[in-house]
């Protein structure tokens, strides 16, 4: 397996290609018995043709509630309150149920966290494969026709995607399966279609190390392969190093860095971006000490307009309190932090 | 599984059947009332004609002596003959299975079809008024005992409104060759639609009255499989696959909701089988459960001990079949 590199599209925002899919001020809540929970506040985010972002941050951050508002999967208590969500150009929030579905799975398609739980275990693989082809194939020919040529690409899906002898593979059930395998089998599922943007939920968190890196490379070659763009939600940096073109790093429903992703990890302008970084321990230099980010993620009821990190920043000022937009932070970068620009003039 | 687990499960019967039969022979032979004075009733007869009879029965002989004797002859196939009907008890059984069987399937038909839709539904209008009033009446349904229930829908629609026939199977004007010797299949075997008809108007009621519990009870847990099934991560994958609403929820949220489901409809029909007796009672069913009622009082302990004997028999198999039910649905569990 072979993992092309695309041109980072990061340079300078006037000759980027348009956005596959464009995040503008996206605000989710959810009703809870404390109160609402603003889960996501104001998030802003473009995802390029053909490359890989990567979008990180700890638990409630708000990674996930984004892009289960852009898949139109935020249910009941919670709702996507504002903001637009532009798929070439079109908001999805005004999409009705129907319009919405003829999409998700076939230009949008998704994977979660654990293939174990993601696929259903009283039904066979085939048909899990089967059901998304026929749901969106409409070129596929009616009857018997139909059935085989949707049957000869889900073999063809589970072959890409690196399972042995697919063919007679199909009745099988997800439990016949490895870790590995299943996983694989659920970026089939997800990729069927050949989406245009593959949104992966933590695609390597339920898996063991040397699998984790097989799905990566496996993901790399067929984003490479169909041309695909994938957004890549994780909570490691290194995953995001190695595979990431770009960057987002995401703090208690806000983004709070963004930029390519050498930049961001070599140059970090954020604390909490800094922090991230300090908190991985480095096998090349053990001496290196692990230096956890203090505190915790702050509630997300009822938040003053100031800075959300002050509570956990080491380098808060009194003027953090007044709370803070993105800034522009070199090319292609930006960040929620007061001492940017203080950096650049000082 | 298969052929060896289902001898292990015959045998698993051995030990079962030898305790249901003891307690049932002790409890009949402490209850109060004796099967020779009842059976004489006024008539006025000699002491060695009573005595003759008490041999005849065997009566004659001590409690443990009869035990041993009984199960001597139940190991040969042999249950003894009824006191009442004088005649061998399988024999009588037999002729009051079908009315049993037939009330039992349909008011389990009745049950299925009524209560795994209205769980799925309550389940999808969560905390609606539908679900809070399918709450309210599954909670009436599970706590209203089977004669109160039954002695009111027979005074609504059989003595107040006229609709439906108070008591028995069929009306005697209707004759139906029997073939399965269940009258509803029968009668459209037949093609005899009015004694169809006859037949349906009559077990209506008696199948509403026996089936409204289990009715409640399986609503309530298709209820609450479904809710958590339509919290997994399978549902939600499903979802962001696309696919159409209704696929998601027949295809993958009640397949494996029905899981429970299924398990709880098999050994409720365990219990239907209690049921049967106040139900064929109220309404003058000719079946199995009258004829244990009507057995008991009579003291006709052969027959008492006969019929309690099919009952366990029964319910263990119900059990094996729940089992077989559980890993057809559920290909994770082999047996």
């Amino acid at each position: 397996m072979t993992t092309t590199t695309l041109p980072r599209p990061d340079t300078a925002a006037g000759d980027r290609p348009e956005p596959v899919l464009s995040v503008r001020d996206l605000r989710t809540a959810f009703k809870t018995s404390h109160g609402i929970v603003r889960a996501v506040s104001g998030v802003s985010l473009d995802v390029y043709p053909g490359e890989c972002l990567g979008v990180v941050g700890e638990s409630g951050s708000g990674k996930s509630v984004t892009f289960a508002s852009v898949m139109g999967l935020v249910k009941k208590p919670g709702w996507v309150e504002d903001g637009e969500i532009l798929y070439r150009g079109r908001d999805l929030t005004r999409l009705s149920d129907r319009e919405l579905r003829a999409l998700r799975g076939k230009d949008i398609a998704m994977t979660m966290q654990d293939a174990l739980t993601a696929l259903n275990p009283a039904l066979t693989v085939g048909e899990q494969i089967l059901e998304v082809l026929r749901a969106h194939a409409d070129d596929l020919p009616r009857g018997r026709a139909g059935r085989a040529e949707a049957r000869r690409r889900a073999v063809e899906m589970l072959d890409l995607v690196g399972i042995p002898s697919p063919a007679d593979r199909l009745n099988e059930y997800p439990h016949q399966f490895s870790g590995g395998m299943r996983q694989r089998i659920m970026i089939a599922i997800a990729l069927a279609c050949r989406p245009r943007l593959l949104i992966a939920d933590e695609p390597t968190t339920a898996l063991d190390v040397t699998i984790q890196a097989q799905v990566l490379e496996l993901i790399a070659d067929i984003r490479a392969r169909l041309g695909m763009s994938v957004v890549l939600i994780t909570h490691d940096l290194g995953v995001v190093a190695e595979h990431c073109d770009r960057v987002v790093v995401m703090y208690a429903g806000q983004v709070v860095e963004t930029g390519p992703t050498r930049a961001v990890i070599s140059d970090p302008k954020h604390p909490y971006t800094q922090g991230l970084l300090d908190s991985i321990p480095r096998l090349s230099d053990l001496s290196h000490p692990i230096r956890p980010i203090q505190g915790q993620v702050p509630e997300l009821i009822d938040l003053p307009p100031e800075c959300r990190f002050i509570g956990r920043c080491p380098k808060r000022t009194p003027d953090c309190r007044t709370g803070i937009d993105m800034r522009p932070a070199g090319p292609g970068r930006a960040a929620r932090c007061i001492l940017v620009g203080e950096e650049t003039e000082a | 599984m298969t052929l060896g687990k289902f001898i292990e499960r015959l045998a698993q019967l051995v030990p079962v059947l030898l305790g249901v039969s003891l307690i049932v022979f002790l409890m009949m032979s402490l209850t109060p009332g004796d099967p020779v004075e009842i059976m004489l009733g006024d008539q006025h007869v000699t002491p060695e004609q009573e005595q003759a009879l008490r041999h005849d029965l065997g009566l004659d002989r001590p409690p443990h002596e009869r035990f041993l004797v009984f199960i001597g002859n139940a190991l040969q196939g042999d249950f003894g003959t009824s006191f009442y009907h004088r005649r061998p008890v399988g024999e009588v059984i037999a002729e009051r299975l079908p009315a049993t069987i037939e009330l039992t399937l349909v008011a389990m038909i009745l049950a299925l079809v009524t209560a795994i839709p209205l769980g799925v539904l309550a389940a999808v209008k969560k905390s609606t008024i539908f679900d809070k009033a399918s709450t309210v009446g599954s909670l009436l349904g599970v706590s209203m005992p089977h004669f109160w229930f039954g002695i009111l829908l027979l005074m609504l629609f059989a003595v107040h409104l006229h609709w439906l026939p108070v008591a028995g199977r069929i009306d005697y004007e209707y004759q139906v060759e029997p073939i399965t010797h269940l009258l509803l299949v029968d009668s459209l075997l037949r093609g005899n639609i009015a004694a169809f008809g006859n037949a349906l108007s009559h077990i209506i009621l008696p199948a509403l009255t026996l089936g409204l519990a289990m009715g409640a009870i399986l609503m309530r847990v298709t209820r609450t499989s479904m809710l958590e099934v339509m919290r997994a991560d399978y549902v939600r994958f499903a979802e962001a696959k696309g696919l159409a609403r209704h696929r998601i929820l027949f295809r993958h949220a009640l397949k494996n909701a029905l899981i429970p489901t299924v398990t709880v409809a098999a050994l409720e029909t365990g219990t239907l089988l209690g049921g049967n007796m106040i139900v064929e009672t109220i309404f003058g069913w000719p079946g199995l459960g009258r004829l244990v009622v009507e057995s008991i009082f009579q003291r006709n302990y052969p027959l008492v001990q006969a019929a309690v004997l099919f009952y366990a028999v029964t319910y263990v198999m119900l059990n094996f079949l729940a089992d077989i039910l559980y890993t057809i649905l559920n290909p994770r569990v082999k047996l």
